[in-house]
């Protein structure tokens, strides 16, 4: 599995391509969106819910030897597209990767200008919900 | 490029045409995202004409000074002109007599500012106040903040499927305990017109008083505070193609003068003695502290810019988009209305079946289409047609068919890929 810094990599130039045509921008990110995996009716729990999302978000993880793993739903596409850029990312990794992670993509993908303040603020919860699982299972494994 | 004759065709009608009015606005002449903007949020808040701009600038590079009690030349400049708009939102509502204007900061500040003072004077324990489904929060919290300090309760009157109230129910619910019945004239979020006059004879037949919210209504129809008799009307100037931070109470005078001051401090004040102070008159008696000068100087200009217009013309226009716009989009696969009054100022409120209406806003700002998505601070009203919230476009005196046509090509794309 490529590391994180050679995914946000591929992530940039992906975007690239599409250049400065936002349409084009919003379509694909709404396309990676669809291609998420379906969430698992049983999360769909209050619990899982991130708060600062101005759209609803569900996060769900599991831990298997070593690695954490993400899975969310939420129900406006261009959301579940940035989300899936997230996990795409940052699952399947260890702890400590994902708790040191620097995701620089977000920024240079130009996030930003295309959701609005409002939505980066969404955004920038996610990424701090999905390092506080990472944090808790640490936690958890130094603990055994 | 722009029109900056205003101040000398305001006794004047300008002739209807929109590109000759589009002009007066220069805002509307940019490009968003590689798009000419199609700005559709009026709802939200209109765009100014230069005039309203420039008298900004000509107040603070010519005449700022505080008003009321200045000697000097500047402050009385600044008087005159602050107490003429007063008298031109007179005229404009055909209020009895400029006192009854009282400035605030908006529409949400008329409406605290009664809650404060006739309501905590006026309401208590057990006594009623009515609202309905269909209220902007502004019109809800302000009353139900009351209600937990009075002991009032508050009663809502219902909607139809089709966005108009229950008239019935509201008939049903009125009683010689309801003390107040706030209502707003246009739904915001739908568009609807409110049989505003009924409600108000109906109220007055038990004795309540009757405040209209007219944020949305103002800036569409002709609202005649003494025809429709109301006890209260509240709007905001940036609606109205005015500036920000500025808004409107209406009272009747006997009311106005019995309700004891929203805030204390300068300017509301007759004398100040330890031993106790003498409130000013009204409208002062309102207005404590330096009030906001140069937007009311400011409002003028927009006040002027509408009846130069003529507000028959800005209705017709606005209806005639509306109407357009709404056969237009309903042929499109997957659009729905929401609210389908059949008397409605120029609000579409719309879902796109299987898409969120915030996807569908990011889409058309992508169009450089600006339209407002959400529960448009209506939550109550989402939850009685059970949705989030809608894409809602809005028009104002300066849209045109063509762009509306923008707004149904981008649209019939958006849909497409759902539906």
């Amino acid at each position: 599995m490529p590391d994180i810094t050679t995914v946000q990599n591929e992530i940039i130039e992906e975007f690239d391509i599409l250049g400065d045509d936002r349409e084009s921008t919003i379509f694909y990110i709404m396309e990676l969106g669809d291609k998420l995996s379906p969430f698992p009716e049983e999360e769909r729990i209050d619990d899982n819910i991130i708060k600062g999302c101005q759209s609803k978000v569900w996060l769900a993880t599991r831990e298997e030897n070593g690695k954490v793993y993400f899975l969310a739903d939420s129900n406006t596409d261009i959301t579940k597209g940035l989300i899936s850029l997230l996990i795409r990312v940052l699952s399947g990794r260890t702890a400590e990767e994902i708790i040191s992670s620097d995701l620089y993509f977000i920024e240079k993908i130009g996030m930003g200008s295309i959701i609005g303040s409002q939505r980066s603020n969404g955004l920038t919860a996610m990424i701090k919900q999905m390092k506080r699982f990472a944090i808790a299972y640490q936690a958890k494994s130094k603990a055994l | 490029m722009f029109k900056n004759d205003l101040d000398q065709t305001t006794s004047k009608h300008i002739p209807f045409s929109v590109e000759t009015i589009r002009a007066h606005f220069p805002i509307l002449h940019q490009v968003v995202n590689g798009n000419p903007l199609v700005y559709l949020d009026n709802a939200a808040t209109t765009q100014k004409p230069l005039t309203v701009i420039e008298a900004l600038k000509t107040y603070y590079s010519l005449d700022n000074a505080n008003i009321h009690r200045g000697a000097h030349t500047l402050a009385a400049r600044a008087t005159e002109q602050y107490e003429k708009t007063r008298t031109t939102v007179k005229e404009f509502i055909n209020a009895p007599s400029s006192d009854q204007v009282i400035f605030t900061k908006g529409t949400t500040d008329s409406i605290n500012l009664v809650a404060s003072t006739f309501g905590k004077t006026y309401i208590g324990k057990g006594d009623e106040i009515i609202i309905s489904t269909m209220e902007h929060h502004s019109n809800i919290v302000p009353w139900q903040m009351l209600c937990q300090s009075t002991g009032a309760i508050l009663k809502i009157i219902p909607i139809s499927d089709t966005g108009e109230l229950e008239m019935e129910a509201f008939s049903n619910i009125l009683s010689p305990k309801t003390k107040l019945v706030s209502i707003v004239h246009v739904s915001n979020a739908l568009g609807t017109v409110n049989p505003m006059a009924e409600i108000i004879q109906k109220a007055h037949a038990v004795g309540a008083k009757v405040l209209v919210d007219g944020a949305q209504s103002t800036s569409h129809l002709e609202v005649d505070v003494q025809e429709l008799d109301c006890d209260f009307l509240a709007f905001s100037a940036h609606k109205l193609y005015g500036p920000t931070g500025l808004g409107v109470l209406y009272g009747k005078r006997d009311i106005l003068e019995s309700m004891p001051p929203y805030q204390g401090g300068g300017e509301m004040i007759k004398e100040v003695d330890f031993e106790g102070t003498t409130y000013n008159d009204i409208p002062f008696k309102f207005e404590a502290g330096t009030p906001n000068i140069a937007d009311v100087i400011a409002f003028q200009k927009a006040l002027d810019f509408i009846l130069a217009v003529g507000r028959h013309n800005i209705h017709a226009h606005e209806q005639e988009l509306l109407q357009y716009a709404t056969e237009k989009l309903s042929t499109i696969k997957g659009f729905v209305p929401v609210g389908t009054a059949s008397e409605k100022v120029s609000v579409l409120s719309f879902l796109i079946e299987n898409m969120h209406p915030f996807d569908v806003g990011v889409m058309l700002d992508a169009g450089g289409i600006a339209v407002r998505t959400g529960h448009h601070c209506a939550q109550p009203l989402m939850k009685r047609f059970n949705i989030e919230g809608t894409v809602r476009a809005s028009f104002a005196v300066y849209n045109t068919k063509n762009e509306i046509d923008t707004l149904y090509q981008w649209i019939s794309r958006i849909a497409k890929r759902k539906n």
